[in-house]
């Protein structure tokens, strides 16, 4: 038995206590450790969409999940080693709702990462949200691994400068995950040439983990999920031997492999997406890999919400997706295939009705 | 004599009524028509679609839009079905109040007010094609 298995034994108990909740069943994983020393855990907290009412106040459910992710991480033992917030913390970019997702956030006993999600973004272009939290798009390195945040929202310059009246009105055109009047997101050509230059120096064995708010990877355009770009990224990340995208936006389960890179979605805080499939009148192309989440129960406000705690083994990611109303899951790098895979549900004998999106 | 003269002129008013009636026989409709009825209906479907992503259906500024994209996953075809948390056979439209009702803390609509019509039209519209299935959970 693993440590971090005593701590999620640990961090199971004080967090049903704290959570009035009477029982967080945490499913786990036994991994082969070839070199302990290498092994970490980080918590991932995402898409908390804090809306502000007009008129004053915060939508109370939104509120209510990111408390609940942060309070809970809290309880984590042992500590992770660092937290990351992966976008979309304001609804419509606004500064009360910054603030507010912020004075949260700031509740976290942990060094906290953030990225950048569009809902954050285009009311001011991000200025405000980097008086909080610095630069778009950045890299640092921990415990043998290099870390890559990109700010993976943007879009055509005409769109972002040309196109709207006002500030608000861009903002609310891409708020709409619907709305036929968006636009792609990018990385963009400026930040591809940062992140060539940024790699030349890291070596081949070292392990990458990028973090990014809409997928490097190309599912379904009309609800973008989905980058333009996503193949200008994944070639600069080809040299290497152990790659990781963990993305935010969708609000849903999804994983898959790319050559040598690993992907895996967060579940959000505020409210889970059907998956695109579940849309009728469109193609998408959802990951084969995937084993969904289970189909949201409306009656219940947190279901097909949560955080997640990622043990990184030997520079592979083992996503523990932490479910408020549901069984847990755990997606984690098989070194035998050589793609992440779902502990439990990953043969198609092992999948639940309530797997099935339709 | 006065019988039969009133009697024919009867049969004649009565020939010229369904002679008249003829043009306007319910089951003759010209393309136009069609055009018209469907552009009737698309009319409300916009409706409905604005419904969707207004924040005036609540109290909280939140849009049914914001987790039902196109209206995914609220499978219009699958009513009236058991809801098992409300223990009964419901209708969509009682779905529709229950979601006003919840996440975005509204006022349920009338059963037949048009904006529930409205919101119904634009569900259906998007989910159009899908075979129907009732019952199905
Ligand atoms: C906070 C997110 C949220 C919002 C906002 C929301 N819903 Fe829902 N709704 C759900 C979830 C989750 C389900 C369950 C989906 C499923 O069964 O797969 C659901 C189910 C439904 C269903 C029944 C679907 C089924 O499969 O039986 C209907 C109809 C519906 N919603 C309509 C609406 C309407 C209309 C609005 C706006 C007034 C709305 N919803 C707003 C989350 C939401
Ligand atoms: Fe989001
Ligand atoms: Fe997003």
């Amino acid at each position: 038995m693993s440590n971090s298995k005593m701590s999620r034994r640990d961090f199971l108990k004080s967090a049903s206590a704290l959570a009035a909740v009477s029982c967080l069943p945490v499913s786990m994983v036994e991994l082969a450790f070839a070199d302990k020393r290498k092994n970490f855990m980080f918590a991932y907290i995402s898409d908390s969409h804090i809306q502000f009412i007009t008129g004053g106040g915060f939508v109370r459910n939104w509120d209510r999940g990111l408390i609940r992710a942060v309070a809970e991480t809290n309880l984590l033992q042992p500590k992770p080693d660092f937290v990351v917030f992966g976008g979309d913390l304001a609804q419509l970019g606004m500064k009360e709702e910054l603030d507010h997702g912020a004075e949260m956030l700031a509740k976290l006993d942990y060094k906290t990462y953030c990225v950048m999600g569009e809902h954050d973004y285009y009311l001011d272009l991000g200025e405000y949200w980097s008086k909080l939290y610095g630069p778009h798009y950045y890299s640092w390195d921990h415990k043998g691994v290099h870390f890559v945040t990109l700010n993976s929202i943007l879009t055509y310059d005409d769109w972002t400068h040309e196109r709207w009246p006002t500030a608000e009105q861009r903002m609310l055109e891409m708020a709409g995950l619907d709305n036929p009047n968006g636009s792609p997101f990018m990385v963009g050509k400026k930040q591809l040439d940062w992140l060539r230059k940024d790699l030349e120096k890291v070596k081949k064995e070292t392990p990458i983990v990028v973090f990014s708010h809409s997928p490097i990877q190309k599912i379904y355009k009309g609800w973008n999920f989905w980058t333009e770009d996503a193949e200008d990224v994944q070639a600069l990340l080809k040299p290497f031997n152990d790659v990781t995208v963990v993305y935010g936006h969708v609000h849903q389960i999804q994983y898959n492999q790319i050559g040598n890179i690993s992907f895996h979605a967060v579940m959000a805080t505020a409210w889970p997406w059907p998956y695109p499939q579940s849309y009728a009148q469109a193609k998408s192309h959802l990951p084969k890999l995937t084993v969904p989440m289970n189909r949201a129960d409306p009656f219940f406000e947190r279901d097909a919400t949560g955080w997640q705690f990622i043990d990184i083994d030997n520079g592979r990611v083992s996503m523990e997706y932490n479910l408020s109303n549901n069984t847990n899951r755990t997606v984690a790098f098989n070194p035998k295939t050589g793609k992440p895979e779902d502990s439990a549900f990953q043969d198609p004998a092992k999948r639940i009705p309530p797997q099935t999106h339709y | 004599m006065l019988g039969r003269i009133v009697g024919a002129a009867f049969f004649v008013v009565t020939l010229a009524v369904i002679a008249g009636t003829l043009t306007v026989r319910a089951d003759e409709f010209t393309k136009e028509d069609l055009e018209r009825w469907q552009n009737e209906y698309m009319s409300v479907v916009e409706k409905g679609r604005a419904l969707w992503v207004s924040p005036e259906l609540g109290t909280n500024g939140v849009a049914c839009a914001q987790c039902h994209p196109n209206a995914a996953n609220t499978h219009p075809e699958t009513y009236p079905k058991f809801q098992q948390q409300l223990g009964r056979v419901i209708a969509l439209r009682d779905m529709i109040n229950w979601c006003i009702l919840n996440p975005l803390e509204g006022a349920p609509l009338a059963l037949d007010d048009p904006d529930m019509i409205a919101l119904e039209a634009y569900v259906m519209y998007e989910r159009r094609g899908v075979e129907l299935a009732p019952g199905k959970h």
